[in-house]
């Protein structure tokens, strides 16, 4: 582990960071072994896992049943570890456009995304997407009908909240691999929809 | 319009700007901080909950939103529920952190086990 | 034994106290109706303090028409926003104490 430095000043935080983790580790609290083990496999927990799930529910109908009604359930059934996260799976259709905040912190499935991404936790998003979900949406390229609901959830207690996006019209005969590669990070947040290529 | 009851983190419906999209980079110091946040309140040793860090977040002060980082709020929010439990204490802690700033300029270099 | 059931109507209490508590601002005193049900859990504005806040409560998913919640709501008229709310925060619709 190197220090981090600009012009060898530490920022303030910084060394309370380092300090702290340096304590915890001498007083016995866990190992620098451990530090690089959870860096590690937070390294792994990238979109990727999330749109697997999504394709997997876009081409096995059991499975997406299975994951509107318990999601973490269903996705621990296809081998996914998904720690303490109670999942909510909420599906967009051609009627309903879903889309997740967390007004109070920044709450995310981090077990299936990884970490979120900076303008989720922002100010702004926070703020406005409750209030005004169709002008936020807008600035993401993304423009739902009036003829759809827009569905916004916040995610103020213990549930996390995962979008199951609309498949897109052709994207018939794709595989499942195929097909997750459409899936983003910010369909499954529910600022963008999932396009075909 | 005053909301006397509305506390700074609870943003929810305030007036805001546009949603700045750009990401930036994710240093190694931010990812350190994830990273003890949850070695702390993993079902391991459960020293500081979840719960308990959001709060300590919350009780930073309303300028703690402008003048602070993400993860220096999480940085602050978690030392202060350690100094609280009594798992570190201030003296200790200020003592690390100078020492940890004069070996950052004295030239950085390793600091503890190999990688 | 959770109070209320998929369906109701519920207000959300107009109660504002400091401390960590999970039920946004702009909810409080707004009136949804139940979604769903979910799972009863530990009260986090005790655990946020250290304490265990037992015993658990039922958490609910609350739906309401953002029409409802603000006044100046410029979307669709079918347009909801959904809620987590725990049991303790929720009264009948039409039952909320001023």
């Amino acid at each position: 582990m190197t220090l981090r430095s600009d012009g060898n000043v530490l920022d303030h935080y910084q060394a309370m960071e380092l300090a702290v983790s340096a304590l915890l580790i001498d007083k016995g609290y866990f190992t620098e072994d451990d530090m690089a083990a959870e860096i590690d496999a937070m390294a792994k927990r990238t979109p990727e896992i999330g749109a697997r799930v999504v394709a997997q529910a876009w081409t096995d109908p059991d499975f997406k049943a299975r994951l509107l009604e318990d999601g973490t359930g269903a996705c621990e059934s296809i081998g996914l570890d998904m720690g303490p996260t109670r999942l909510m799976v909420v599906e967009s259709t051609a009627d309903v456009h879903n889309v997740i905040v967390c007004t109070l912190c920044s709450c995310f499935p981090r077990m299936l995304m990884g970490i979120p991404p900076d303008w989720y936790k922002s100010k702004d998003y926070r703020s406005r997407v409750v209030r005004e979900p169709r002008v936020v949406l807008k600035e993401f390229g993304t423009e739902p009908g009036a003829d759809v609901d827009v569905r916004v959830h916040d995610n103020s207690a213990d549930m996390r909240y995962l979008v199951l996006p609309k498949r897109p019209d052709g994207t018939d005969g794709m595989s499942r691999e195929e097909l997750a590669k459409l899936v983003t990070r910010d369909s499954m947040i529910g600022v963008k929809i999932v396009e075909a290529p | 319009m005053t909301e006397a009851g509305r506390m700074h983190h609870d943003m929810g419906g305030q007036e805001a700007g546009p949603v700045q999209q750009a990401a930036h980079s994710h240093p190694d110091w931010e990812k350190r901080v994830d990273a003890l946040m949850m070695l702390l309140s993993n079902n391991k040793r459960r020293l500081i909950g979840v719960d308990e860090m959001r709060r300590g977040i919350e009780s930073l002060g309303k300028d703690s939103y402008t003048k602070l980082t993400y993860y220096e709020r999480w940085t602050a929010s978690i030392t202060q529920n350690l100094i609280e439990k009594g798992i570190i204490n201030s003296d200790e802690l200020g003592r690390k952190m100078a020492e940890m700033e004069a070996h950052a300029k004295a030239g950085g270099g390793r600091i503890g086990e190999t990688d | 034994m959770a109070r209320f059931t998929s369906g109701d109507s519920v207000t959300v209490r107009r109660a504002f106290p400091p401390g960590h508590v999970r039920t946004p601002y702009y909810i409080r005193g707004k009136s949804g109706h139940v979604e769903r049900v979910l799972d009863s859990f530990a009260n986090p504005e005790e655990l946020a303090y250290g304490r265990d806040g037992l015993p658990k409560r039922p958490l609910y998913r609350v739906r309401f028409a953002q029409s409802r919640v603000w006044p100046d709501y410029s979307g669709a008229p079918g347009d909801t926003l959904d809620v987590e709310l725990y049991e303790h925060w929720l009264e009948p619709a039409g039952e909320e104490s001023a």
